[in-house]
């Protein structure tokens, strides 16, 4: 059996990754010039990465599969990036973001990794600001922070609820000063579809030219992966159109391990779903429950008024509302971390308080902070969030509350790293949510943003050099090499089987159905049973769709549904991963809730004696069961706790 | 109350950059007020596929208003008819039963057709490629997030300017074919900073003349760029980029 | 040279022309009300600019800017229709808040150069031309005048309804214009933020409604006096 080697420096907790920096080896500047380096991705991990190895000498080719690496859907994200900078004296430091986002992780994350992201958390900040970020000010000229889920501190950097498009613009525009002095070749429109090996190590990647088709080669001398996560496997998410997780699952089939797949993270408040059409859901940011109440009706009956539409939200009385949040968990209230508050909906919803036609919506109410506000100041924080509702909804949460329901949001599981983030493929690497490092079983609001800059500005930069300081002496590769080859008649095989099926239905309906067995089998609840009859409906899914999709057009021209389609074939094998994952893991963490295992009171019941592991996963062979690996989690410096939100 | 409605779409079909374009009519029924417009195009993609034609290629991703590629000039506006949104974020219940609606590229020539509704817009990007940075590495130790004080309306401004989606809508909208909206917020988000400052000379100097080399027109101050944003951008960032650009100029 | 080779020098060209053959406007408007008032008063000012070397020279520079003024605009036009594309949007709507003037600013400045060779063929021509000439009599509807006796050649011409009304066309057009003109020379240079873009276009479409009115209040004086043969 495969020996998990995390590398995890030792020492102190606090000096791990200053002594790892201080004896890691370097690549001297001449030699930098000489290695090429491969970024896929362009979010906040890949911009950030690609444009601080640019600088540093390497020479990067980045890929995206947008039009331009500033679409990147880290973009979307509203709400904030956390760093303990304690600016507002509330008592924060790199230790409580550390704790705190252990525990909010479930204690399912690594310790170490964990730490250096609350230490280089601060240094995020600097670095925006020095990029030109605008992020929020007080009147006296000093940042701003609010708070956010999970956290007793205001430590949340925010520019209005456009964070995540701010911190992106400001590495998309580093990125683009590389591309400018000729550093960066920036290829978009891009996908990659297959990682190279040459003698085990990842020496280059096959994409597919979206404008024209083509089949392209690139080599070089590590490969680093920032393509996000896969949360598009629940076809509704909050993620966008195009995001997927095949570059990280040809990673995967390539020998690197998946980890902790079952880990995702269902978001509490997104724009409840409408109707069948639906393409995508919108999510409203975490920051609206600093000052927004979520309530559902305590009578039955009100609530079924609600949903057939005979009486209005602002009808039902103060006492016959049921602040559910606050009631159940009085000492963080509105503010639990996300999949607590997820669950607490749903269980809601599933007793029968639902509203929304649907029944599948609870109400986030901004009554109070109006009251004790004023409007002015309400729409100063939230007014684009609240125009975003109005214009989907077409209703104005000024007036009446918003509704919102649970949605898909965020994979914490992803391609398996070490504490160098390489995977277990040498020269393999693999950043941001791409990766499953720093969040464990629960991901904590503004944490995302965090890690992706922590793995492209401040991590990666340093820890590739230690894999690359041995790789000065290897030549560039040419792509003539027959791995290069092989790896080109694979994937050239893969679209020809595709186009060939030529069967009945469209790429979408298919993945529709995905999403529904996902959702419903593998989503805020599992259990044993629902879990393998999901594996059996997806091997069947599998088989539909390798026997009955339908793509128009040609494979060597531009061509959207067969895009789609290579996606696809992906998500629903990643789906039976996940399912798989969920099966093994007999507990309930973060974001990974089985019915079986649950307090008395509802709550998640974690088993840490059996469970204090990151699930690896192997890859065995197409239609083969892959190999489960252990990573323990042997906590040090942290006392594992049941969380408790309530006192 | 949203309800079922039935149109007729007219949308631009063109294989490729140098080829003839046209406008196909296709019919759609059923369709709910509720869902967007993207979704909309989804159900016409659906409805084509089983039909055994190609779908209509158009630029979206993020569908959330965000991300800047949704690029749809509907009705004679860029994003639709409705106001400060994208075209992602536009819903069916702008349209009545009955209605035609008129769907087109951004027809400019700094943005070619790619196909259909697609077009490429990478000229922005060589744009910001040329000076839209602070010019500031990244990793090393830099002064403290809080070393220097930004006045909140100076701050405001900036994030008013820095809320550009990079879409294209200016640029589309404007009978020049002009980028000046595009250009100026990038200049004016970095230069009411202490942070950008420093460079904003020489930045707005290097942004207009690779403007002007990728061949996008002259502003003549109609305002529709202004009219038609997304996300509000005011002409004034046009009127700073042009005190810039002038003040530079007269230095040298 | 960045004023000619880039977009906004040449936007700032158009803008400093436009802003002094505004001064010029306004001038001009000065010295045709004084006509309203006194015949002799602003015969005084036709023969002050006269062929003397100021007044020629002036002309000249005056001719300049006109010629500058379009030439950087059929030289934009052309440029900004280039970078339009080849195909054409099939529905064009004016969104809400454009000017219908600001759309349509080169075919207005046609139509005003157009009637502005009218205004010289009429006067100038038969002014200061003809003294340059060295004619020191001119023919105006049967009878002769001295070239220096512009009261004269504003009596006669309007006098004609048809002059009349081309010239309020003229002026229409003029304060088309110039509603669009004015704020945008100050937001070319740059004197201009979201305060003083209301302020800004305020003061232009009160220029621009000065400047129209005067004019029409001079032309249509003259009809009106013309029209009860100078009884009144």
């Amino acid at each position: 059996m495969d020996q998990i080697n995390s590398k995890i420096p030792k020492g102190p907790l606090a000096e791990k990754w200053k002594s790892y920096k201080d004896h890691q080896k370097l690549v001297n500047p001449a030699n930098k010039r000489r290695l090429d380096i491969i970024v896929i991705g362009t979010g906040l991990a890949g911009a950030s990465a690609a444009a601080s190895l640019a600088e540093m000498g390497f020479n990067v080719l980045n890929f995206c599969i947008q039009d331009s690496p500033r679409r990147a859907h880290s973009i979307a994200a509203q709400g904030g990036i956390n760093a303990a900078k304690n600016y507002p004296n509330d008592g924060d430091s790199v230790y409580r973001l550390f704790y705190d986002t252990i525990k909010g992780g479930d204690y399912r994350a690594r310790e170490a990794n964990v730490y250096r992201l609350a230490e280089v958390s601060n240094s995020i900040i600097d670095q925006c600001v020095a990029q030109g970020v605008p992020f929020a000010r007080e009147y006296g000229g000093w940042l701003d922070n609010r708070s956010f889920g999970g956290a007793q501190v205001s430590r949340t950097f925010y520019a209005r609820g456009q964070t995540g498009q701010q911190l992106l613009l400001g590495a998309y525009s580093a990125l683009s000063r590389q591309i400018g002095s000729g550093k960066v070749k920036m290829y978009t429109r891009h996908e990659m579809l297959d990682v190279v090996l040459v003698d085990g190590r990842a020496r280059g990647i096959i994409t597919r030219n979206l404008i024209t088709g083509e089949v392209e080669r690139y080599a070089a001398h590590a490969v680093v992966i920032a393509t996000g996560g896969y949360a598009n496997t629940f076809f509704l998410s909050t993620n966008a159109m195009a995001s997927n997780g095949s570059a990280a699952w040809q990673c995967y089939r390539k020998g690197a391990y998946f980890a902790n797949p079952c880990m995702a993270q269902i978001h509490p408040t997104c724009i409840p779903v409408h109707g069948e059409f639906q393409s995508k859901l919108t999510l409203m940011s975490e920051s609206l429950r600093n000052d927004g109440r979520i309530w559902v009706p305590k009578k039955l009956e009100d609530a079924k008024a609600l949903r057939e539409g005979k009486l209005k939200p602002t009808q039902i009385k103060e006492e016959d509302r049921d602040y559910y949040l606050e009631r159940r968990y009085p000492a963080f209230g509105n503010l639990v971390p996300r999949d607590v508050a997820s669950r607490a909906a749903k269980e809601r919803c599933d007793a029968g308080f639902g509203v929304n036609n649907t029944g599948l919506a609870v109400y986030l109410d901004f009554a109070d902070a109006i009251d004790r506000l004023g409007k002015e100041v309400v729409a100063e924080k939230y007014g684009n969030l609240f125009q975003m509702y109005e214009k989907i909804v077409d209703d104005n949460p000024y007036e009446t509350p918003m509704m919102i329901f649970p949605a898909l949001h965020y994979t914490m599981g992803g391609i398996w790293v070490d504490y160098e983030l390489m995977t277990s493929i040498p020269g393999l690497f693999a950043i941001g949510e791409a990766n499953f490092s720093d969040h464990g079983a629960n991901r904590l609001g503004a944490s995302a943003l965090m890690q992706g800059l922590a793995d492209g500005y401040f991590v990666l930069p340093y820890t590739i050099q230690n894999y690359l300081a041995d790789q000065i002496q290897v030549p560039r590769f040419s792509t003539d090499l027959p791995e290069f080859e092989e790896a080109e008649n694979h994937i050239r095989k893969r679209v020809a089987r595709l186009m060939e099926v030529k069967g009945k239905r469209s790429v979408d309906s298919i993945h529709k159905e995905l999403g529904h067995i996902m959702w419903n089998h593998v989503g805020m609840a599992r259990d044993k049973d629902g879990l393998i009859e999901a594996i059996k409906m997806l091997k069947d899914l599998k088989k539909e769709f390798w026997s009955n999709v339908r793509i128009p057009g040609k494979a060597d021209d531009l061509n959207v549904e067969l895009e789609k389609a290579l996606r696809l074939a992906d998500f629903i094998e990643i789906g039976e991963l996940m399912a798989r994952d969920s099966l093994d893991r007999e507990e309930s963490c973060g974001g990974h809730f089985r019915v079986e295992h649950q307090t008395p009171e509802g709550e998640a019941l974690r088993d840490d004696e059996h469970f204090a592991y990151v699930s690896c996963w192997k890859y065995q062979g197409e239609d083969q069961d892959p190999e489960l690996l252990k990573e323990p989690l042997d906590y040090e410096f942290v006392v594992r706790q049941q969380r408790n939100y309530k006192n | 109350m949203d309800k079922n409605i039935d149109i007729t779409l007219k949308v631009w079909r063109q294989k490729g950059p140098k080829e003839k374009g046209f406008f196909e009519t296709y019919q759609l029924k059923g369709i709910s007020q509720g869902s967007s417009f993207l979704e909309m195009l989804d159900v016409l993609n659906e409805q084509l596929i089983n039909e055994g034609k190609d779908p209509v290629v158009f630029d979206h991703d993020c569908r959330e208003g965000i991300c800047g590629m949704c690029s749809l000039y509907i009705n004679g506006h860029p994003h639709g008819p409705d106001t400060e949104i994208t075209t992602c974020q536009l819903h069916m219940r702008k349209f009545n039963d009955g209605d035609t609606i008129t769907i087109e590229p951004w027809r400019s020539a700094g943005f070619p057709v790619i196909r259909d509704l697609m077009v490429d817009r990478y000229a922005f990007d060589k744009i910001i490629q040329s000076g839209g940075f602070v010019s500031v590495n990244t990793g090393g130790t830099l002064p403290d997030a809080n070393a220097i004080p930004i006045p909140k309306h100076n701050a405001e401004m900036a994030m008013d300017a820095a809320a550009c989606i990079g879409c294209g809508a200016c640029v589309a909208a404007c009978k020049n074919g002009s980028a000046m909206l595009f250009v100026s917020a990038k200049v004016s988000q970095l230069a009411l900073l202490p942070q950008g400052r420093v460079e904003a000379t020489k930045r707005a100097k290097a942004m207009v003349a690779k403007m002007d080399e990728l061949g996008f027109g002259n502003c003549t101050n109609t305002r529709a760029c202004e009219m038609e944003c997304p996300k509000g951008i005011s002409v004034s960032n046009i009127a700073r980029l042009n005190r810039e650009f002038i003040g530079a100029k007269l230095k040298d | 040279m960045w004023l000619l080779n880039s977009s906004i020098g040449r936007k700032l060209i158009m803008s400093i022309s436009g802003v002094f053959l505004l001064l010029f406007l306004i001038f001009h408007l000065c010295m045709n009300v004084t006509a309203v008032f006194s015949e002799e008063a602003y015969n005084m000012i036709c023969t002050l600019l006269g062929v003397n070397w100021y007044a020629v020279a002036a002309t000249v520079v005056l001719a300049a800017i006109i010629a500058i003024h379009f030439i950087y605009a059929t030289l934009l036009t052309l440029q900004n229709r280039k970078a339009r594309g080849n195909d054409r949007y099939d529905v064009n709507v004016r969104p809400k808040g454009v000017s219908w003037a600001s759309q349509n600013m080169f075919v207005l400045g046609v139509i005003i150069i157009g009637f502005m060779l009218l205004h010289f063929s009429q006067f100038w021509y038969k002014m200061m031309f003809a003294e340059l000439l060295g004619n020191h009599e001119v023919e105006l509807g049967g009878t002769l005048v001295s070239p220096q006796n512009g009261a004269a050649f504003i009596r006669y011409y309007f006098s004609h309804l048809w002059v009349v009304i081309a010239y309020l066309i003229w002026y229409v057009a003029l304060w088309f214009h110039l509603t669009h003109g004015i704020w945008s020379a100050l937001q070319t240079v740059g004197w201009n933020n979201t305060l003083w873009y209301n302020r800004w276009k305020t003061i232009g479409n009160i220029v621009a409604t000065l400047i129209f009115l005067g004019f029409a209040f001079v032309t249509i004086v003259f009809y009106l006096k013309s029209l009860c043969g100078g009884a009144c």
